[in-house]
């Protein structure tokens, strides 16, 4: 008989193996699923995974989408971990990602046409305050109600999409639009523009943004007592109590970090590579994040590779989609089985499987 | 706006239908939790019940078909969950997430062929002179039978909980699993039993979704109606009565915002598409408020993962 026997503590060699199995057990899988929708699962996940870097055809267009994408996904997902870590669950990324976007695109266009180079700062930290705000409302029902912030953040995505329709064909339309839905277009207009720093690489203000956020919750998790307090909170919440952890305090440190984070990547989004608030501007990468946090084990570190994976099967899904006929969906399909197989093979850090039957101590 | 355009009858009619899939999915997580176990995969199961159910009712051409199928995918679908969560011991709160992503991709995957299809209609229940009932008859009595089966799932499920014997080992198991175990019980079965039960719930409403409530397929079609079953178990303060009266309530709300935008409401369309939303988070923080300091009624044991030692 098999069974699972406890560790005293997490293996070290697993919690660096096991991103790389469930990636591979993924793979598999998908090839199993690209292979049941009939297309060959060679040619499918070479598409996906290759294509994209080394075909000489598409990897000009593709090289650069790979920051492009990852920027929201590290972005999000940095401010996600945290939040995970202390078992605060933060997962409606998606609603403060649009309500950010919203936000800082409203204070640029209500001084449209100006010209001035305090613009574009200013737009950033407004999206940032939009999105902290929108976070704000679970963490205050939690604080003050203990309310479930897992469903209110969830909810309030539905909530920020409808808000954004609305927007997009009601107040930040574009007056000379033609009277189709969406606003002007952000990165035509140089004061908010937010545009390729290094040509040729993707990189953007988001780009480098996720980088510096990157470090900075390296930092935060390695040497700062609040970064202590959240490791605490998730692996002993006793002893974080007796520790002098305040609840109300991690409560909204995690939801506002990562709803601040979020309104960040939605305003470089909609003044970079999507341009313009439109009713679909927003492509799931709040969701997507989720599963980047995980892949990446919380790590600031594994969040910057898993982000860099996860922005892969975008683009290669996209290369999939136009080359092979592979359906969209597919790929999203594929990025929940990532997550699926990363939670079980987990258990390899914290168990050790044990063979014959079992011994009374 | 044009109130007299709304028929009270039609709207009660239509208040049930959009109650029906929530009742469903929030009564089979509720057994869910009351076994200790925190699915918040209902999202994803409802939708891969809604397009598994429409496609089989399709190819078939018979609705039960379709129901059954959605149902019997929606359980699929969770023992995913159950096997993560209770042989693998994985969090709880991020397989369910998984399993609602997993759900809503794989659901669009299935549902390429079958965008802008009518299925086959569910046919009513002639239920004789009652349907001939002026008011009533319209509004409560002409329904077709996953309405009123819903309704009597209700009584069921309250009877297995608060009535059987096995009922009693559920909530033994949801409240302190340990002390189950220890006792002999099977928690790990149980819970089994639990989640697939929960699945086919879920997948049953997202099927009622495509199949009556619709009719027909679209993408993300639930749209958060497994995250509104969710909220409505906790507003239910986790009895089975309770489930009933929320589902309603929500439903209400929903059937009655649609009403209102088809009777041109001076309210911009977006506004009242967000209202459900707002309605169930105001409704929760309400709930929570309420009970205060006090225990609350959640099962102890809920989403704390079960490791037996010995």
């Amino acid at each position: 008989m098999i069974r699972l026997e406890k560790r005293p503590q997490p293996s070290r060699a697993w919690s660096w193996a096991t991103p790389l199995l469930a990636v591979a057990l993924t793979l598999l899988a998908g090839g199993l699923m690209f292979a049941a929708l009939g297309k060959d699962p060679v040619a499918a996940l070479r598409t996906i995974f290759l294509d994209p870097l080394f075909d000489p055809q598409f990897a000009a267009y593709s090289r650069p989408q790979l920051l492009v994408k990852a920027g929201p996904l590290i972005l999000i997902a940095v401010g996600l971990s945290l939040g995970f870590r202390a078992g605060v669950w933060n997962i409606g990324a998606e609603g403060q990602y649009i309500v950010g976007a919203l936000c800082g695109a409203g204070a640029g266009l209500a001084l449209y046409p100006l010209e001035a180079w305090w613009i574009f700062p200013m737009m950033v930290l407004a999206g940032a305050a939009g999105g902290f705000l929108w976070a704000m409302i679970p963490a205050i029902l939690r604080i003050r109600f203990n309310t479930n912030e897992i469903l209110v953040s969830l909810l309030l995505v539905y909530v920020a999409e409808n808000l954004l329709a609305s927007m997009a064909v009601g107040r930040l339309r574009n007056p000379e639009g033609g009277g189709f839905p969406g606003s002007r277009n952000l990165a035509q207009w140089s004061s908010s523009a937010n545009p390729e720093l290094i040509p040729g690489t993707g990189m953007h203000w988001g780009v480098a943004a996720a980088f510096i956020a990157v470090i900075l919750a390296y930092v935060l998790l390695q040497r700062h007592l609040m970064g202590f307090h959240i490791r605490l909170a998730g692996q002993a919440p006793r002893a974080a109590r007796f520790a002098g952890v305040r609840p109300a305090v991690l409560v909204a440190f995690c939801l506002g970090v990562s709803g601040a984070l979020a309104g960040l990547a939605g305003i470089f989004e909609v003044t970079g590579p999507s341009g313009q608030i439109s009713i679909d501007f927003n492509v799931g990468y709040g969701f997507t994040a989720i599963i980047v946090a995980f892949l990446g084990r919380l790590h600031p570190v594994g969040i910057l590779f898993a982000g860099l994976l996860l922005a892969l099967t975008y683009i290669g899904g996209e290369l999939a989609s136009f080359m092979l006929n592979i359906p969209a969906a597919a790929i999203q399909a594929f990025q929940g089985m990532l997550l699926f197989f990363l939670l079980a093979v987990d258990v390899l850090t914290n168990y050790r499987i044990r063979r014959g039957r079992t011994v009374t101590p | 706006m044009d109130l007299t355009a709304i028929s009270p009858a039609l709207l009660v009619a239509s208040l049930m239908v959009g109650a029906t899939p929530l009742l469903l999915a929030a009564l089979g997580e509720l057994v869910v939790e009351k076994a200790g176990v925190l699915n918040l995969g209902v999202e994803g199961m409802m939708i891969v019940g809604a397009i598994c159910g429409f496609a089989a009712a399709v190819q078939t051409g018979s609705p039960l078909a379709g129901f059954a199928f959605g149902a019997l995918c929606g359980a699929g679908l969770s023992m995913i969950f159950a096997v993560l969560t209770q042989v693998m011991l994985s969090n709880q709160v991020a397989t369910g997430l998984a399993l609602t992503l997993f759900g809503l991709g794989l659901s669009s995957l299935v549902g390429q062929g079958y965008i802008g299809i009518k299925p086959p209609p569910t046919v009513r229940l002639d239920l004789g002179p009652l349907s001939d009932i002026p008011f009533l008859g319209r509004a409560v009595f002409s329904h077709d039978w996953v309405v009123y089966g819903s309704i009597a799932l209700t009584a069921a499920v309250w009877w297995f909980l608060n009535r059987s014997r096995a009922g009693l080992t559920l909530r033994a198991v949801g409240e302190n699993h340990d002390a189950a175990h220890a006792l002999g019980i099977r928690v790990v079965a149980i819970r089994f039993a639990a989640i697939a039960f929960g699945g086919a719930c879920a997948g049953l409403g997202g099927a009622y979704v495509s199949l009556v409530r619709v009719p027909q397929w679209t993408e993300g079609m639930t749209a958060g109606a497994g995250w509104i079953a969710l909220a409505i178990v906790v507003f239910a303060s986790w009895r089975p009565a309770r489930v009933l009266v929320g589902a309603y309530l929500f439903g209400g709300v929903t059937v009655l915002q649609l009403n209102l935008q088809a009777a041109g409401s001076a309210l911009p369309v977006e506004y009242l598409s967000m209202s459900p939303y707002v309605v169930t988070i105001v409704v929760l923080v309400v709930m929570s408020a309420r009970r205060g300091a006090r225990s609350t009624a959640a099962p102890a044991s809920l989403g704390k993962p079960f490791h037996a030692t010995v």
